[in-house]
């Protein structure tokens, strides 16, 4: 990997990790309302994936969804914005933490429904095959998502229709608080994409550079007009399934000590300096810009007035 | 058929109901090409109705997309079809089959465009059907527009002729927002005048379909049907019945059923879905709220009966408001 790449992929890495500090803190100060489920420790996928995608390519994300939109080249300031209720958010205060969408940048929405983005990521993808576009979409979703019908109905149709789409399985080792082991009586859910006649990918989603890899070829392939791929990467939650989750599902030596164990943004950090790509002080000098973009972002919002009260029914309908 | 000419000069043609959506479709279709049909059966077949018959060999398979059973799939795919740039037409065929897709309909398509604090839009139409009257039983033969009244984000659609059947599809079709559009399967071998060419009726206004001054049924759907047969037997036992047919539940007319009222000084609300939690209830206590001094009797609902739909001919009658109810119920409001 050169170094540029493997720069670039730390950076958005490190930045949704502190995005995710910061949220939490101003969680803390009650400054967030509502609820807020942090994606710290699954940062390579959406780095890894999101780096082949340009701003014309779609995706659609979960609750889970900060690292999405930031590996999407979101804006900082407006996404705090939109977790404060400040009228400069993504939604204008109207979606919080769970629907931030940017159909700028091609982020379709953030969602609060397990499983919900799934067939709409595959609807972006008939636009694109429809228009005769090289246009690409990826639906990131967890191991929770791939247990609902919308997968199974989703990966069908894609397949049937060679669509370009990337089913994304973010396998954190939880759906809200029941383990994989419980829920899939297969150790491998990649493995379900034989059956849509589709590629199945299993990858380390710790590794950043095996998910930029096995993404690669599978946007490749969807720009290419050969159909869709299942790409499931194993991965693990640094949090609980939400801010505040007493997680009584994980033990003692769980919620403390595995995050130190599971850090795709620390291993990034080693074998960038080992494998000679960047010095340990051009990673501080990184780290020190995402920290100063963040603290820039968290003002900002906290300057922008509250969103302005709604106003009904011009916001619910485009026309009526 | 024979091709007619109506006083405005546009000329119109005897068509079925079906034909007239197909009419609609077909229009829409050729005029952009971003407008595609995605349903099931919809290709060879023509739909389960034949509303489709014949696009395929215009068309082609790409415009024209039968898919597998998969309803949350295909109107998910519709959601994000249109998010992205289609303007998709999404056939359900049945309205008892949109539980098996509510959560792309309520959570998705019809709050995307709110939660996402404007930036999205939503050109979807569902086409779907329902009602009673074919000995279809409880699962295939509901009357489920109330629900989707209730989701702020989506408009609801309810042609009761030919006519607003093609003019109120392509309105649809051209709307930015999501439609449920909800056809009744006992309408669709009805015959109607229908204008040729490019026809729009405009979503939120309410036709009145016969002129009354004794009381106001308002009714969408077949019921408005069955209103204007009870409304000619009224009238020959004297009494004169206004007819509206809101056409669209939301956007709601509410100004043509307040301005009606206040002339006939009697409401009746009329729908085959059943009574308990029924759009008629939302019209009834609107005209309460909002006209109760113009009123010489109570609101009344004449609506179905609060069970399943059942199989037998004349079980099924038994359920649903029929010709002689209505002039029950309209004789009983004057007497």
């Amino acid at each position: 990997m050169d170094k540029a790449t493997a720069l670039d992929l730390y950076r958005v890495m490190r930045t949704i990790r502190r995005f995710e500090q910061r949220s939490t803190q101003l969680f803390g100060e009650n400054k967030i309302w509502g609820t807020i489920h942090s994606y710290a420790g699954e940062e390579a996928i959406a780095a890894g994936v999101c780096a082949h995608l340009r701003d014309d390519d779609w995706i659609t994300s979960t609750h889970r969804g900060h690292g999405h939109c930031i590996a999407k080249r979101a804006d900082l300031g407006r996404m705090f914005a939109e977790l404060l209720g400040r009228e400069a958010g993504y939604c204008r205060g109207r979606g919080g933490s769970m629907h931030i969408a940017d159909t700028s940048k091609g982020n379709l929405g953030a969602n609060g429904i397990v499983g919900g983005g799934i067939p709409i990521a595959t609807g972006a993808a008939l636009t694109a095959k429809q228009l005769g576009t090289d246009q690409v979409a990826v639906a990131f979703f967890g191991d929770g998502a791939a247990n609902q019908g919308t997968f199974h109905e989703s990966l069908n149709l894609a397949a049937i229709w060679k669509l370009p789409v990337l089913y994304v399985c973010e396998n954190n080792q939880y759906a809200e608080s029941l383990p994989v082991k419980r829920a899939f009586a297969t150790e491998d859910i990649a493995k379900r994409a034989e059956g849509y006649g589709m590629p199945g990918v299993r990858v380390d989603g710790r590794d950043v550079r095996a998910v930029y890899g096995v993404a690669a070829e599978a946007v490749a392939r969807a720009r290419r007009g050969e159909g869709p791929t299942l790409i499931v990467a194993d991965s693990y939650r640094h949090e609980g399934h939400y801010y505040g989750d007493p997680r009584k599902y994980q033990s003692k030596d769980e919620v403390e000590g595995w995050r130190e164990r599971f850090d795709p943004v620390a291993d990034a950090r080693r074998w960038i300096a080992e494998d000679g790509l960047a010095t340990e002080a051009e990673l501080d000098a990184i780290d020190r810009k995402v920290d100063a973009e963040m603290e820039k972002g968290v003002a900002f919002a906290e300057a922008s007035p509250l969103a302005s009260p709604i106003r009904i029914p011009e916001e619910v309908y485009a026309s009526h | 058929m024979q091709a007619t000419e109506t006083r405005t000069g546009v000329a119109t043609r005897e068509m079925f109901y079906n034909e007239a959506l197909n009419d609609a479709l077909r229009g829409e279709m050729r005029r952009d090409d971003r407008v595609l049909v995605i349903g099931e059966d919809i290709a060879e077949h023509g739909g389960a109705f034949q509303v489709t018959a014949g696009l395929l060999d215009e068309f082609g398979p790409t415009r024209v997309r039968q898919t597998p059973i998969s309803e949350i799939g295909i109107v998910g795919a519709g959601v994000g079809a249109a998010l992205t740039g289609l303007r998709p037409v999404v056939e359900l065929m049945y309205v008892d089959f949109a539980g098996l897709a509510m959560d792309q309909i309520l959570n998705q398509a019809a709050q995307n465009r709110f939660m996402f604090g404007g930036q999205a839009r939503v050109p979807l139409v569902v086409r779907t059907q329902g009602g009673s009257g074919r000995g279809n039983a409880a699962q295939h033969s509901k009357s489920l527009e109330a629900w989707f009244t209730h989701v702020p984000g989506l408009k609801v659609v309810m042609p009761a002729t030919p006519a607003d059947a093609k003019g109120l599809l392509t309105a649809s079709i051209r709307d930015d927002d999501p439609v449920m559009f909800i056809e009744h399967k006992l309408l669709y071998r009805t015959k109607g005048q229908v204008p040729e060419g490019e026809h729009l009726v405009p979503l939120g206004v309410a036709d009145v379909k016969r002129r009354g001054k004794d009381l106001t049924i308002v009714s969408w759907s077949r019921e408005v049907l069955f209103a204007l047969e009870a409304a000619t037997k009224l009238a020959a036992d004297g009494v004169d019945a206004e007819v509206i047919d809101l056409r669209t539940l939301v956007p709601l007319d509410k100004d043509a059923v307040l301005s009606s009222v206040r002339r006939t000084h009697r409401l009746l609300v009329l729908h085959e879905a059943v009574k308990r939690g029924g759009y008629g209830a939302e019209i009834a206590a609107t005209i309460a709220e909002e006209a109760f001094d113009d009123l010489d009797a109570p609101p009344r609902r004449l609506a179905g009966l609060e069970t399943p739909i059942p199989y037998a001919q004349h079980l099924e009658k038994s359920v649903v408001p029929q010709v002689e109810d209505i002039v029950r119920v309209a004789k009983e409001m004057l007497s």
